[in-house]
């Protein structure tokens, strides 16, 4: 592996690890608010349980977030730090703003764990709701950061340095509102199955009334998200088709500019031939997808330098899993939804629950491939159209072996983590056997 | 407006220092007493050590939006110490949380507290290690040069480990007298209140040493020293308030303890600042990074500006209310194990 490639894996395996304890961190608060809301509301113990519960899981989750950010903010330096000296001033903008909900989602954190019985009752009801905005937020900040990276504003390039420079409008790039809404669509549909489908297995084994009740919290946010994120990705790649016609091109294995381009299902890209094959073609549906019309005219990879392609394969494969998981937890959705209204018993069904489990890594799997659609789709370049990633890349020879220890150390965390994940279970599970 | 920029992310560094500081101190005190502390130790901290890392993280944003050739030139050239400090960071942070909320059972939670300490030692020897290196002024940026010249020499010396050992001194002596304050046992408090003293005696020969190993390494930071006024005066003050605390260590004066050690600690970042200032980053074969020579355009200062002020309006009364309900709080009697009771988190 050259030093160029392990420092790409080295920020892939950095930032694909810190996301999965982000969008945690951004929901699971939400989750506690309405447990702990309804403890209040009702006094039924059991909601009280189910948020003391959540909260210890996820103050590990937090943890493991915090640690795994702060590490990035170092690698963006350590790596790329060309890139960031240039890039830093212009995109800095939302993290300054990103330090303040980092404060204040700690600060109120800390306040929510530990201050049971210190704080009043309201109190600490609505500390728990601060966390989750000021999550919500973080990743809206952070996310308009990368919007940027794709869609380049607010400076002009002279001679290879960034002149007036404007800070606003680089935060509010054109890419800035399709990622933000689709990323946090994405948040809540990912962690809502995750977490249904955790409490649908314990279920299933237990029986107990807790699970039922985490499983309807986190369904009702997760199925209108998984609903809405169809149409938030539509928006998306709408976007990309102005924005970065390349990248929409290589997810798409589109090759040759088409009108009436065929929107693809599958299909196994030849790069060397410039085809896709087997893959099933919808006539007219990518122009129609992108442009709004049916006939409307599609840019293939063609009209690219070669050496400005995205790599094709992984694209295409990385955007035909979200889609397909899209659609699968969509429908989902639908099925929750028809069940809450219409019919209940559908939803203490054994094939529904059996559903919910299989649907558990599922939204999270999506969000990696999303994301490797967005990253490795912008790939040669690290702020498009203006700076090739390899020319940024840090002097410092040697970076395969940071690459090795950062992967193993994340490697290793996850395991721990999952390890203390079942504990927390089996500690609740002790818990409820003796109430009986 | 750069020196308000500048002078926001001194005061954000000196709280990671004070705050963080403890928290780091928290391990390293729990590994010299090997694991008497800890308890008090793990009680002080669970609440806020997220909170009190932010600072370190406000201090590298300020850094890349606001003074970007300090950012990129520090994270190239010192690559490998800071690298060693996050991995420290890693293991520290989830080790402690798992320490805190994982069943209690002795094999697993005797793995958590060793890493804990371990790490906190490791990290702040090297957080201490990679200032040395900025001090120094042995970075050079003429990338050509061998490996060893650029990524090894700047920090791999006498100088900046004493530094990182100062700052071990500094941050367990920190953890030590916030531990003091907390415990109620009078036996215990002797105990501390005896080691606190060898720290502060340690601290004062580790500076010593800090100034010895700099003229070692061909870095007259002693001269400088005495150029400085400023920080002649800052570190005439700390000394004065050595007696202060030595007198107060025994009598539970908690919050004149406190702020004593508080303000020792700002005098020492701020003597140091004294002397760099406007120096940011000493280079060996160019001129210095300075304040000026590595700000960030007018408009992008003026609006990270507002977001840093609006920022401290919102977060500074808001920590305040955390630690008024954690740490003074009159109430400071939760149950003994988090775990075992599930009516506390
Ligand atoms: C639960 C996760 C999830 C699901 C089910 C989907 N997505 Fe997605 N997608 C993401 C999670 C995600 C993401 C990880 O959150 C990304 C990466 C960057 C971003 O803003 O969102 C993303 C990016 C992303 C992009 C690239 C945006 C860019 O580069 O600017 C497009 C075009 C789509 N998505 C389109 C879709 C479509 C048409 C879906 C149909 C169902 C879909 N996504 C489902
Ligand atoms: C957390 C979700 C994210 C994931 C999973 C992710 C994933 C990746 C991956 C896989 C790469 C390597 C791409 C390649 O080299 O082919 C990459 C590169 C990079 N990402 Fe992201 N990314 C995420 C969010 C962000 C954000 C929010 C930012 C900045 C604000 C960012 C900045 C970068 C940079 C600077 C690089 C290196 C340059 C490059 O390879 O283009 N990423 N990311
Ligand atoms: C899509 C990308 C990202 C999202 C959605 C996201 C979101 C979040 C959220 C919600 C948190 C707080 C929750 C938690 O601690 O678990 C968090 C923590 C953190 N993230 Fe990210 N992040 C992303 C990428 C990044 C990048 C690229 C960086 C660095 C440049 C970064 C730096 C941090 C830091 C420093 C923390 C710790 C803050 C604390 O201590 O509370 N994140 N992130």
């Amino acid at each position: 592996m050259d030093e160029f490639m392990a420092a790409r894996w080295q920020m892939g395996v950095s930032l694909g690890f810190h996301i999965i304890f982000a969008c945690i961190g951004m929901v699971m608060p939400w989750f506690m608010f309405v447990s702990e809301w309804k403890w209040v509301k009702t006094n039924n113990p059991v909601y009280l349980d189910l948020a003391k519960a959540w909260a210890k899981g996820v103050a590990i989750f937090f943890a493991v977030g915090a640690v795994s950010g702060t590490v990035l903010s170092f690698e963006l330096g350590m790596l790329w730090p060309t890139f960031m000296e240039h890039a830093g001033p212009i995109f800095g903008l939302p993290f300054s703003w990103e330090g303040t909900a980092f404060f204040v989602e700690a600060i109120a954190l800390g306040l929510w764990l530990y201050g049971w019985g210190r704080l009043s009752k309201k109190v600490h009801l609505y500390t728990g709701l601060v966390v989750g905005i000021a999550g919500v937020m973080s990743g809206v900040f952070v996310i308009s950061a990368n919007a940027w990276m794709n869609a380049p504003a607010g400076f002009d390039w002279v001679n290879g340095q960034a002149e007036n420079i404007d800070p606003v409008a680089a935060m509010f790039n054109r890419a800035w509102f399709h990622q933000t809404h689709h990323m946090t669509i994405a948040a809540f549909s990912a962690t809502g199955f995750a977490v249904a489908g955790v409490h649908a297995l314990l279920y299933m084994k237990t029986k107990y009334d807790i699970h039922a009740r985490a499983i309807k919290i986190a369904l009702a946010f997760a199925a209108v998200a998984a609903i809405l994120q169809p149409l938030s990705g539509d928006h998306a790649a709408k976007m990309v088709a102005k924005l970065q016609p390349a990248k929409l091109a290589a997810f798409e294995s589109h090759f040759e500019t088409t009108t009436r381009a065929p929107l693809v299902i599958g299909g196994i890209p030849d790069v060397e031939e410039r085809k896709l094959n087997h893959a099933i073609k919808i006539p007219g549906a990518l122009s129609f997808l992108a442009q709004g019309d049916f006939n409307a005219e599609v840019q293939g990879l063609e009209e690219f330098p070669r050496d400005e392609w995205p790599p094709v394969m992984f694209t295409h494969f990385s955007f035909q899993l979200m889609v397909a998981i899209g659609m699968f937890l969509a429908l989902l959705g639908v099925i929750f939804l028809i069940g809450t209204f219409k019919y209940k018993h559908w939803l203490t069904k054994k094939w529904w629950l059996i559903l919910l489990v299989i649907a558990t890594p599922l939204g999270y799997l999506a969000v990696e491939a999303g994301w490797m659609v967005t990253e490795v789709g912008r790939q040669p370049w690290i702020i498009y159209g203006i700076m090739k990633t390899r020319d940024s890349l840090t002097p410092m020879p040697g970076i395969q072996y940071t690459f090795y220890v950062i992967a193993a150390i994340y490697l290793m965390l996850t395991f721990i983590v999952i390890w203390l994940f079942s504990r927390q279970i089996k500690m609740l599970h002790l818990k409820y056997r003796s109430n009986d | 407006m750069t020196e308000v920029i500048f002078a926001i992310l001194t005061i954000a560094l000196l709280l990671y220092v004070i705050l963080g500081g403890a928290d780091f101190g928290g391990g390293i005190l729990e590994l010299f007493t090997r694991g008497k502390a800890s308890e008090v130790v793990s009680r002080a901290i669970a609440p806020v050590w997220e909170a009190n890392h932010v600072w370190l993280i406000l201090v590298i944003v300020i850094l890349f939006v606001g003074f970007p050739p300090v950012y990129s030139t520090v994270l190239t050239t010192l690559h490998i110490p800071i690298l060693l400090a996050l991995i420290g960071i890693i293991f520290r942070g989830s080790a402690f949380t798992f320490r805190h909320y994982d069943i209690q059972e002795e094999t697993p939670n005797k793995i958590y507290s060793s890493m804990f300490r371990y790490s906190s030692l490791f990290t702040t020897l090297f957080l201490g290690v990679s200032v040395g290196g900025i001090i120094l002024g042995e970075i050079s940026t003429d990338y050509s040069k061998g490996f060893y010249e650029i990524y090894i020499h700047p920090w791999f010396n006498l100088f900046s480990f004493s530094i990182g050992i100062f700052l071990i001194i500094l941050f367990a002596f920190l953890a030590n007298i916030y531990t003091l304050v907390e415990i109620k046992d009078e036996k215990e408090v002797d105990r501390f209140a005896r080691l606190a003293k060898y720290m502060i005696a340690a601290l004062v020969v580790a500076g010593g040493v800090v100034f010895a190993a700099a003229e070692i390494n061909g870095h007259h930071l002693f001269l400088e020293f005495l150029q400085s006024p400023v920080s002649i005066v800052f570190v005439v003050l700390a000394t004065l308030a050595l007696p202060i605390l030595w007198k107060n260590l025994k009598r539970n004066r908690q919050n004149l303890l406190r702020l004593v050690a508080g303000f020792q600690t700002t005098m020492i970042v701020g003597g140091w600042f004294a002397i760099q200032f406007p120096i940011l980053v000493n280079l060996k074969d160019a001129p210095d990074i300075t304040l000026q020579n590595s700000k960030a355009p007018e408009q992008v200062q003026f609006y990270m500006l507002i977001a840093l002020v609006v920022g401290v309006l919102i977060i500074l009364p808001y920590i305040g209310y955390l630690y008024k309900v954690f740490k003074f709080s009159t109430v400071s009697e939760p149950p003994q194990n988090a775990n075992k009771d599930s009516g506390e988190m």
